[in-house]
């Protein structure tokens, strides 16, 4: 186990952050954190790197305790926190050679691993970190982040704020870093990007939901979706929420997903209604569940 | 060591990177030097004099005249009634109203005594008193004179009897301000800038998140504490050297002490200066609260350290308060060096002290530093 989480529980004066946390990331696995801002992601990664201790429970990072043996685990880890933290006034060198030298070693020597990183941002290398663009700050935090080679990388939101190219670019970082024999535990608001992890827990309010792949994941809604879209979204909406069969109504891209309470739910009855209405265009058919339909339902 | 000294590199890059930064090290201090030196005075100049003369007698003229003879004294107004000058002193046109009786001469030969009315501006009670001791310096000297004058031959039995004193001023002959006012300021942006910075400095990295970043690696607090502080206490001995240059250059101050024992003393007095730096900045979340923290220490120090005002005037609890203050240590040394020559067996108490609070401080600060929370 890379990392192993039980019962970690943690609250600050009146709010509860965590509650009753368990999950094991295996060696090697890229460990996807999914939910909403405030669900307690960012305190679960400040315990796990050490940052924060746990009112209750056990955690271990790459086999160190993260209490009783926090100093191992600081030389283990490679840590990404959501909001840019390097120096904004050292260059994109002197950041790396900084990091690099606090952990007592040198860019060359770990070259290979950060070189499909660096090679993007080392026509910037004698710019101030704090002139990079979004996409590049990521970019340098996360080569800062693994310049001494960590057993277990934490990624703290590390797409909010980036454009869609570069996310997947980072994204396609990361599945070449996890063949490099590290375990990530990413986190992150956006329920595309769930798809993308080996496996994925769902969390919200201090609460894990669900954890499984996120193939299964998807399996497990229990119910038909349906796509309805008509000429005017906000009428439809509105409709559809006052039907007395709905079970859930979610407006996703240009579509509504729906799903119906009735067993043998008949789309042309749903069509009838809308048509009284006054909606025109309606079209409706069926659709396969996505990771953020299961949170949906799972939340609610 | 290799750590530390790579902190250190990266921290004086910082600071010289730093535009705003600069000339707060280096340009204010020497402006405040120049300035404050030439303007933190005791001496009262230029006071609004103003008179009531009674008696228009040559012995009241001659009165007169003396305060016109004054330098400390300008702009003489005579006015015409009592009632008049004090409506002149109400709107601020005078500070200082003498007042010479009806009969002031005859009396003065028939009674050898008489009495003089002085009315004095006390809104700003320092200079009040200030001001007495100059009216009262030339009434005296008038006394010494008029003496010879008005005692007549059959008074000669009566031979008065003048005890004269004497002083004189040592370490600083002409009680020159300039002379113990400079090693005071010196030690005033010494003080200053070092406490600022140092306090700033681990709260910026707060700010901008770093700090979190530099706690998951696995540097120990001492290496991170040393490599943040040292550039600061560099910085606080180039600022003596500056200031000690000045201080030769352009006010003359004397410098008979030894250099080296200033030098030494200020390296340790610094430590104290950072420690605290340090410890405010584990107590806070930003810079603008460490500026405020800093500024309230910087404040009530330098007001309770004997610079402005001396510490024997302050009641008994504000002097054992003092005791406590570091800067009221590094003013006693510096001047005692500089005016006194003294060596280093006679600062050896402050220096004992000063080490003694740069333990305490540092300790406090340290322990107080944490890398989880």
């Amino acid at each position: 186990m890379s990392i192993s989480v039980s019962n970690i529980s943690k609250s600050y004066k009146n709010v509860t952050a965590l509650q009753d946390i368990s999950f094991n990331v295996k060696a090697g696995e890229l460990f996807g954190l999914i939910g909403p801002d405030g669900a307690g992601k960012t305190t679960l990664f400040r315990i796990l790197t050490t940052l924060l201790i746990a009112n209750k429970g056990i955690a271990t990072v790459a086999g160190f305790d993260v209490v009783s043996e926090y100093k191992k685990i600081r030389n283990n880890v490679g840590y990404m926190p959501g909001k840019f933290s390097l120096y904004q006034d050292l260059t994109v060198e002197e950041n790396l050679e900084f990091f690099a030298t606090i952990f007592g070693t040198t860019i060359e020597e770990n070259y290979d691993l950060i070189r499909d990183i660096y090679v993007q941002i080392e026509p910037f290398k004698d710019r101030r970190a704090g002139k990079l663009s979004g996409g590049m700050k990521q970019k340098l935090a996360l080569c800062c982040a693994l310049i001494h080679k960590p057993k277990v990388l934490f990624l703290d939101e590390p797409t909010t704020g980036v454009d869609p190219v570069s996310r997947k670019e980072f994204w396609e970082m990361l599945k070449r870093l996890q063949q490099k024999d590290i375990t990530i535990l990413v986190s992150t608001p956006y329920m595309d990007e769930a798809a993308l992890c080996d496996r994925i827990a769902l969390i919200q309010d201090g609460k894990i939901l669900q954890i499984d792949t996120p193939q299964a994941i998807v399996k497990h809604y229990p119910k038909q979706i349906y796509n309805v879209s008509a000429n005017d979204t906000y009428q439809l909406l509105k409709s559809l929420n006052a039907y007395s069969y709905n079970h859930s109504v979610y407006p996703f891209g240009e579509f509504v997903h729906y799903t119906d309470s009735r067993a043998n739910f008949n789309p042309k009855d749903l069509i009838a209604y809308l048509e009284s209405k006054k909606l025109s265009n309606i079209e409706i058919y069926k659709t396969e569940p996505t990771i953020e339909d299961t949170f949906m339902e799972l939340a609610k | 060591m290799k750590t530390i000294l790579y902190i250190i590199q990266k921290e004086f890059k910082q600071i010289f990177r730093n535009k705003g930064m600069l000339p707060i090290i280096f340009v204010l201090p020497i402006l405040q030097l120049v300035i404050l030196s030439n303007a933190a005075t005791f001496e009262v100049k230029n006071i609004k004099f103003g008179y009531i003369d009674n008696d228009h007698s040559s012995t009241s003229r001659a009165l007169v005249e003396k305060f016109n003879a004054s330098t400390y004294f300008n702009v003489l107004t005579v006015f015409p009634s009592e009632a008049i000058a004090s409506a002149a002193m109400l709107k601020g046109e005078v500070d200082v109203l003498l007042e010479i009786p009806n009969y002031f001469e005859r009396d003065l030969q028939n009674e050898k005594r008489n009495n003089l009315g002085i009315t004095i501006n006390a809104i700003d009670g320092a200079a009040a008193g200030i001001e007495n001791v100059y009216v009262t310096q030339i009434v005296q000297g008038f006394n010494q004179n008029i003496k010879m004058d008005v005692l007549q031959v059959s008074d000669k039995q009566i031979q008065p009897i003048v005890i004269e004193t004497i002083p004189l001023f040592w370490y600083n002959k002409t009680l020159n301000y300039k002379t113990f006012m400079v090693p005071g300021i010196l030690v005033l942006l010494v003080t200053m800038i070092t406490l600022f910075l140092s306090g700033m400095n681990i709260v910026r990295e707060k700010e901008i998140g770093t700090l979190e970043q530099i706690n998951v690696t696995p540097i120990k607090k001492s290496q991170f504490i040393i490599g943040k502080l040292f550039p600061f206490w560099v910085i606080g001995m180039g600022l003596l050297t500056v200031g000690l240059i000045l201080a030769r250059l352009i006010f003359n101050v004397p410098m008979l002490g030894s250099l080296a024992l200033m030098y030494l003393y200020t390296s340790i007095y610094i430590l104290v200066i950072l420690g605290i730096g340090l410890f405010i900045s584990n107590f806070t979340d930003t810079q603008q609260q460490a500026m405020f923290i800093a500024w309230f220490f910087t404040v009530i120090f330098i007001l309770m350290s004997g610079l402005f005002t001396p510490i024997e005037s302050m009641p008994k609890w504000a002097q054992t308060l003092t005791k406590f203050n570091p800067i009221r240590y590094f003013v006693e040394v510096m001047r005692m060096v500089m005016l006194k020559g003294s060596g280093f067996t006679d600062i050896l108490p402050q220096l004992f002290k000063t080490a003694l609070y740069a333990f305490i401080m540092n300790g406090l600060a340290v322990w107080s530093y944490k890398k989880t929370n």
